[in-house]
Formats: C-alpha cells, structure tokens, sequence
C-alpha cells in the first residue's frame, strides 16, 4: 500500500474547507445560539442578552396548553411511526404474493410518487378533496347518506386526518423498502418448506416474516428519533385555530411564538428541550441499530 | 395461479388483486379529481358537478396561471434556486466525500471531520437560534439564504463516501506513482466511475430544493423573493388571494376560472418537475438507498 505522505494531507484539509466553514456558521452557531433559552433575548445583544436561568423553561411549563401540545405531539408522532411499519409491512407481503409483473411494478410507481411531492403540493389536493362542501371526499360519503365530514375543521377528526394521510404520502417508501428485503431471503427455505407441507399462510408466517425482520427492526429503531417529528410540513398546512386543541404541536408552536409573536426566548426553551430529547432518542437508536442490525453510517 | 392451487388460495389471490388496485386506483383518484377540476369550466367546478372527467373542458386556469407575474416570477426564482442549490450542494458532496473516503492511516484527521459533519443529523439549534443567525449573516432577502445554511447535505455526504470506498484502490495508488494530485485523482477517476451514485445524489437535491418552502416563507420578507412552493403554500392556504390580484388585459378570462380551478392549475404546474424526474428517480433510489447502508 502506497502511503501518502504528510504534505499531501493539506489538499484533503482544503477540500473539507469550505464545508467546514458552512456547518460552523449555519448549524454549530445555532447550537451556541441556545444560550438564548436561558436569556431574556434582546436583538441588540445578539447571544450575550441578560441571563434568567430557567426562567424561560417555568414560563413555557405552566402556558396554558403547553402540555397538552406534547400530548398532541407524542400521539400523532407514534400513531404516524407504528403505521408507517404495519402498513408497509402488510402491502410488501400482499404484493410478493402477485409475482413479478407489470401490475406489480405499476403498483409501486403510483404508491411510490406522493413520497416526492411536497407538503404544499399534498396539501392543496387534501384541502381540495377534504372541503366538506364540494370535496369528492364528502361527496362519496354523502352516497351512502353521511354527512359532511370537516375532516380539516373538527379537533376530533383533524389528528386521524393527519395519521392517514401522512401514511397514505409514505407508505410507498416503506413498501419499496420491504419489497426489496423480500428479494434477499433465501427461495431453498421456500422449497423445502413446502415439501413438509407448509402452505403459503405457514411459509409467510415462519419464513417471509423473520427473513424480513431484521430490516423491519431497522426501520423501526431509525425512526425512534421521530417521537417528536409530529410533522410540520403537514400539520402547519393544513390546521387552523379551531383544531389547535387536538392538532397543536412542538414545532408548529414554536413557530407561532418564535416567529409570529417574537418571543425568541421561550420559543427556544421549547426548542431546546425538543433538541435534547431528540439527541437522546436518535443516539440510543443509531447504537441499538449498529449493535444488533450492524448498521454502519461511516 | 397455478391448477394445482386450493380453492381457498385462488379465492385470496383474486381478493388480492382487487384489495390491491382498489388502493392503488384510491391513491390515484385525487389527482385525477385535481387535475379534471383544473381543466373544467370555473361554473360546473362551482356547483361541484367535476368528478374523475373534466366538465367544459378548457385550458383557460393554466392560461390564467401563466399571465401571473407572480407565478412566473416565483417559477424563475425556483429554477435559480434549484441551479444554484444543486450546483453548490454537489460541489461540497463530492469534495467532502472524497476526503472522507480516504483511510485512516492516510489522512488521521478522518474521523474527526466525519464526527464533526455528523453531530449536525444528531443534533441541532433548532428554529430560532437558526433563524437569528441567518438573519444576522444578512442573508434575510438573498437568495443564499435558501442555498447557504444547506449547502452540504451531510447524509448525501455519507452515501457518496461509502460509494468512493468501494471504488478499487488500484486505479487510485496508480495515480499517485505517477504523480498524480488528490485534486486530479477525485475528477479524473473517481467522479467518472461514479457517475450513477451523482445522479442519484443530484436528483435527491433537485427534490428537495424544488419542494421546499418553509425557508422561503421566513426568510423572505418580500413576496416576489418567494420561490414557486413558498407562493403556492400563500395560495393553498387562500385562493382568494390569487384571483384578486387579477388585473388589467387578463381579468376577461375570470368568466371562465375561479379560485379553486385556478388553484388545481397551480398545484399540477408545481408538481410537474418532480413527475418528469420521477422515472430517473425510481430507478435509482432503491439502489442509492442500499449505497447509504453498506460500509465500504
């Protein structure tokens, strides 16, 4: 193995150079800008505004709502998480019971494309379609002699709104990924199963299954760090005052406090809290997923 | 399905066909619900006549959409947005990744810059502090402000770095013995042989500089610095909006659009990028996805 000698290390430092700059300025200078949850934040003073400790955490712990915005936030988050596993799960094995075909293939492309398109995009159509006056939605619904359903307006319809849609714009993604787990298991445990007799319900439960499971294991450790993603990109869209008790969450609070009312300081505390416990929560995942799936980032 | 199969397996395979384009034509019909509602005549939209087929069919909300100026102008800044971003994002992808790629024994400075890029998908200051310090950096109104702060897509940086590590060695050692730089080591050899894995990483960055809107929302504080999907989130959120700005030579044609036509019009305009590299796309994720989970 050739080595490359000290001197030619420096054109690898100045390569990285201009990331390096990048990253300090715009994602470790936010993270030194947290100091400003335990400051009374002045524009002036940029970072070094007076301090007040942990006056901003109380401020936020006691605002009226707030814990019912973690409720919201923790529900929708884990409804989301376990049916973007289920959902997927279940079409991959429906799927590789059709074969390899054109249906199989179209299938996926229609399921797969909503994945790409933005919140804005999906949102449009959902208002579009869920409008409880003439959208298509209510008026299939109105054949069978439902009323209106304000899918967008109502606190108790608004979450479940949020879970299925948001599942029905990602669960291609899983699915393509299942699909493609499927492929690695190995068809001799397929033969000789059926030559013990194992019907196609016993070859999916006793081998599909667990040759699928480490992958599912996977997936499901990596979105650990999701429990406080409700989803911004959706749920700021699509909500409205009237929902705010069951459709509020971290993130969507923080920007109304941070940047519609200009309480920097509180709406950081919250953002703070929701750093760290993401942190905790991404970190334990990457280590459960090296140390049992031997997951490697790098 | 074979002869040999039971009754009750034919009857699940044939349920299952049907379970499964009952959903896939399910997650179709509201496109095709939009995109017949953006082609009917505003008055049968109006008394919500418009299924799955276009009603007096006309092309007159995409006419309506196109006279914009502030559809076109946002059209413009998001082409700029997505040359630049892209341009910017892969420069720095494939300069950090080929650094990073080199071993340990080579370049021991390695796994503190990889740890350094990494805590950023960890950890993060979060809205505010991430918004002072973009407005601090005057970047507030800029266009660099939707380009700069993401300028290197650190997971794209891993993906492209376990790419280059599973990249023979020899061609590499070659070159040096024949006095080759890194610099022209990294663009003679290792960017032609990995011209799938930058495609791939290319179309990632189109989506999502196309797609994303939040940035533009809040750091722009003039409307006609929004790119398209800031402007259309403005719109989704108020179709009225849109067809009061209406004015002057083209007005005649609100005899024939209205807020929601004009809106589907809008949406399908904004999704039309993303359907043309959608093929390229599907090709290659899987494959880019698989590049990302196996260490080199």
């Amino acid at each position: 193995m050739l080595r490359i000698g000290r001197s030619r290390t420096t054109p690898l430092h100045l390569m990285l150079l201009p990331s390096v700059i990048v990253v300090l300025i715009y994602s470790y200078l936010p993270m030194v800008g947290l100091v400003i949850a335990f400051q009374k934040f002045n524009p002036a003073h940029l970072f070094s505004s007076p301090w007040v400790g942990f006056d901003n955490f109380k401020y936020v712990y006691y605002m009226p709502g707030s814990m019912q915005i973690l409720w919201n936030t923790l529900t929708i988050a884990l409804f989301k998480i376990v049916g973007m596993i289920v959902v997927p799960v279940t079409f991959a094995l429906l799927l590789n019971e059709v074969g390899k075909s054109l249906f199989k293939k179209s299938f996926q492309t229609l399921i797969y494309l909503p994945n790409f398109l933005s919140w804005i995009i999906m949102g449009g159509v959902l208002i579009d379609i869920l409008s409880p006056s003439d959208g298509i939605v209510n008026q299939g619904l109105g054949l069978f002699g439902i009323e209106p359903i304000y899918f967008l307006g109502d606190p108790f319809w608004f979450p479940i709104t949020m879970i299925v849609s948001d599942i029905w714009k990602g669960f291609g993604f899983g699915t393509v990924i299942y699909l493609a787990a499927l492929t690695s298991i190995d068809p001799s445990l397929y033969e000789s199963a059926r030559v013990d007799g194992a019907n196609r319900w016993k070859q999916t439960i006793y081998i599909t299954l667990p040759g699928m499971m480490p992958i599912i294991i996977l997936m499901s450790v990596l979105s650990l760090g999701n429990v406080l993603n409700a989803g911004f990109d959706q749920i700021f869209n699509l909500y409205s005052a009237s929902v705010y008790e069951t459709g509020d969450i971290i993130d969507t609070f923080v920007y109304r406090l941070g940047i519609e009312q200009t309480q920097y300081s509180p709406a950081t505390a919250i953002g703070l809290f929701k750093s760290v416990v993401s942190f905790t929560l991404i970190s334990i995942s990457y280590y459960l997923a090296s140390r049992f799936a031997d997951y490697r980032i790098f | 399905m074979n002869r040999y199969d039971t009754f009750g397996r034919r009857l699940f395979v044939v349920g299952n066909y049907i379970f499964l384009a009952l959903t896939a034509i399910l997650c179709l019909l509201p496109f095709i619900n939009l995109l017949a509602t953006s082609l009917s005549g505003s008055t049968a939209v109006a008394a919500g006549d418009v299924k799955f087929l276009p009603i007096d069919f006309n092309l007159k909300s995409y006419e309506f959409v196109m006279k914009s100026e502030q559809f076109s102008r946002a059209l413009w800044v998001s082409v700029e947005r997505v040359v630049l971003g892209v341009s910017v994002n892969m420069f720095l992808t494939i300069l950090a990744a080929y650094s990073l790629s080199k071993e340990k024994r080579n370049f021991k400075w390695r796994g503190m810059y990889a740890w350094f890029f990494f805590v950023t998908i960890l950890f993060s200051g979060g809205l505010i502090p991430w918004y002072v310090v973009i407005s601090k950096t005057g970047l507030i109104d800029s266009i660099w402000a939707l380009i700069l702060p993401g300028a290197l897509p650190v997971f794209n940086v891993i993906v492209l770095l376990n790419f280059f590590r599973g990249l023979p060695k020899e061609l590499e050692e070659a070159a040096f013995m024949d006095g080759a730089t890194h610099w022209t080591v990294l663009w003679r050899i290792f960017v032609p042989l990995s011209k799938p894995a930058l495609a791939t990483l290319a179309l990632f960055c189109i989506v999502n500089h196309w797609n994303s809107w939040f940035e533009g929302l809040i750091l722009m504080n003039r409307t006609e610095n929004y790119p398209l999907q800031s402007y259309l989130q403005t719109i989704i959120i108020n179709p009225e909006n849109f067809i009061s700005m209406a004015r002057g030579e083209y007005s005649d044609l609100l005899n024939f659009v209205n807020a929601r036509t004009s809106r589907a019009a809008q949406l399908f305009v904004g999704t039309l990028p993303i359907l043309l590299v959608y093929p390229f796309l599907q090709k290659y994720f899987t494959s880019g996805l698989v590049l990302g989970s196996v260490k080199g």
